[in-house]
């Protein structure tokens, strides 16, 4: 493995020099290491590239590492992961990944990656993303997320965009199923000439069904970021979302969120807040000693953790 | 230690808030400053913190000319200021806030030790965030505790007592005591409670952007009884 692989792998997954339990690492779109347990089997898919994931059935507490890298341009890389989930597993999945050019060539990766989720499950689902390298090369990750949940399940998705990442457009689709949960926290940071674009479509469709989205983002400089979501309740069930963003200097952020009720007992709310860090906030921190660059960086810093 | 020198502040819009403040804090103890809603108090803290700059005047501290000095300088030369209205943040932890006080990064003892002076147990706050999930009273004793964690020589509190129980009073109290026996500097309290002019070694009356009384408290005890200032707690 080269030394930028590796350094993507340490910041997008838990590698320090390999890596424990099931896992799969997909380096300039070839699979490098591959790892089943005897409760979770990892295989590669046998008509396109990528991977069949099973998690068996009453499977508990294990963690799964699925990174993925593109180390250098002129790499476009295109996989489609699927992840079955049986009824009352408890899992958590790590899906980092890093995209790495200097050599003034794009690198991509997009990464389609579906859940079919069975009852009475818990799955944690992380995903980090981050680029690194100089040069005008773009670094693009797009991401699809498709969930399909059970009953009674509850799928937590965690997913930061580190920083550094030119380009990225992700799709996130969920049906929900009764009594299940989706819950989702997303940071995204964005700097330079950084575009990100995130769209997501929910529906809850089972009695007793819930959904929490959270996004928070920091558009810095001259980026841009637009967050579109559907959150549709077809059921009684609640929805919340709620954009949080912070510009600085040029960055623009716009967030068009839209609830849909469909059904009479269909119970949904939106937050949404945009704008610069408030003055007060800055003063506080002033008022400790720290300059307004610091004040801003640890406003930030806090913001997005 | 501090002083100000014909301080005069306006609003945006011209409405003249402060009109030729003077006043000499020095040596060490307790002054309150106390008056009516909207007189001016919160105002003179924040030109002391350097949050708003006087149209005209100076202030001086420690001898040397502060006036064009930013908040960040001025707390860096040793002036602390707790907020009438405490600032929230999404994400920044207690712990976070404390450390950024302090300058350093704190240990448990210590964070215990500051939190229980304002009568929080450390073990349910110190990872809490400093958001709206927090309750009046509680965000107001985590301000307090951020100045306690400066330790610096001049401390501003303003309206300390806002929100807080009256069973925790006494500790408040007994807090601001050890912080004078402690830093062997100026404590400024801006409030409207008695049990805190109580503890004054000196109080200002501010009403109207003047400054209308100024001595001991027991010379002002007098004063204060004729009701000159109907913000304060009547006295009997
Ligand atoms: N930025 C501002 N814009 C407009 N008016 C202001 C501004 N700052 C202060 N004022 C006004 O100046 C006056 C003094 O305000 P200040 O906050 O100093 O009063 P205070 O003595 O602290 O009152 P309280 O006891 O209610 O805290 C008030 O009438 C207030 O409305
Ligand atoms: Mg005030």
């Amino acid at each position: 493995m080269d030394k930028n692989a590796e350094e993507l792998l340490r910041i997008v997954s838990d590698w320090k020099g390999s890596l424990q339990g099931a896992h799969s690492i997909r380096e300039n779109g070839m699979s490098v290491e591959m790892l089943s347990t005897d409760h979770i089997h990892i295989e590669p898919k046998k008509d396109k590239p990528g991977l069949d994931i099973t998690v068996d059935k009453g499977t508990k507490g294990e963690t799964m590492y699925i990174p993925a890298c593109v180390t250098h341009g002129g790499v476009d890389d295109l996989v489609y992961n699927d992840f079955y989930i049986e009824d009352d597993a408890d899992v958590t999945i790590v899906a980092g990944c890093g995209v790495h050019t200097d050599n003034g060539e794009m690198a991509r990766h997009n990464g389609i990656h579906r859940f079919f989720i069975g009852d009475g499950c818990h799955v944690r689902y992380v995903e980090k993303h981050v680029g690194t390298g100089k040069g005008r090369g773009r670094r693009s990750i797009d991401p699809v997320t498709d969930v399909t949940l059970g009953r009674d399940s509850v799928m937590e998705m965690d997913s930061t965009q580190i920083k550094g990442v030119s380009d990225t457009h992700r799709m996130t689709r969920a049906k929900v199923g009764e009594g299940s949960s989706f819950i989702v926290h997303e940071r995204i940071m964005t700097a330079g000439d950084e575009r990100a674009i995130t769209d997501f479509s929910i529906d809850m469709d089972g009695d007793g069904s819930s959904v929490d989205l959270v996004s928070r983002s920091v558009a810095r400089d001259e980026s841009h970021q637009a967050l579109h979501s559907v959150i549709r309740g077809n059921a009684r069930c609640t929805g919340h979302s709620e954009c949080d963003a912070i510009i600085t200097e040029r960055g623009t952020v716009s967030a068009t969120p839209q609830l849909d009720a469909n059904n009479i007992e269909a119970s949904l709310i939106h937050e949404a807040a945009i704008g610069k860090i408030a003055g007060e906030q800055l003063l506080k921190l002033c008022s400790f000693g720290l300059t307004e660059e610091e004040a801003e960086e640890k406003i930030i810093q806090g913001f997005l953790k | 230690m501090l002083e100000l020198r014909n301080i005069y502040w306006s609003t945006p819009s011209g409405h003249e808030v402060l009109h030729d403040i003077s006043l000499s804090i020095d040596g060490s103890g307790i002054v309150v400053i106390t008056g009516p809603n909207g007189g001016g108090k919160t105002t003179i803290a924040k030109i002391i913190a350097g949050i708003e700059k006087p149209d005209s005047g100076s202030i001086l501290f420690n001898g040397e000319d502060i006036t064009d000095l930013g908040v960040t300088e001025r707390a860096r030369k040793g002036i602390s200021y707790a907020f009438q209205q405490p600032v929230r943040f999404k994400g920044l932890t207690v712990r976070d806030l404390l450390d950024m006080a302090s300058g350093r990064k704190l240990d448990e003892k210590e964070i215990c030790s500051l939190l229980s002076k304002v009568g929080l147990c450390a073990k349910d706050y110190v990872e809490r965030d400093v958001d709206a999930s927090l309750s009046g009273g509680e965000i107001k004793r985590i301000e307090i505790a951020t100045v306690f964690a400066r330790k610096t020589r001049f401390s501003v509190f303003d309206e300390p007592e806002a929100g807080i129980d009256l069973w925790s009073f006494p500790r408040l109290i007994g807090a601001f005591e050890d912080l004078r026996k402690e830093s062997g500097g100026i404590e400024v309290i801006i409030s409207h409670q008695e049990r805190i002019l109580d503890i004054a070694d000196r109080v200002i009356v501010i009403e109207n952007g003047r400054v209308k009384e100024d001595g001991k408290r027991n010379i002002l005890d007098s004063l204060l009884r004729s009701a000159s200032c109907p913000a304060c707690p009547k006295r009997s």
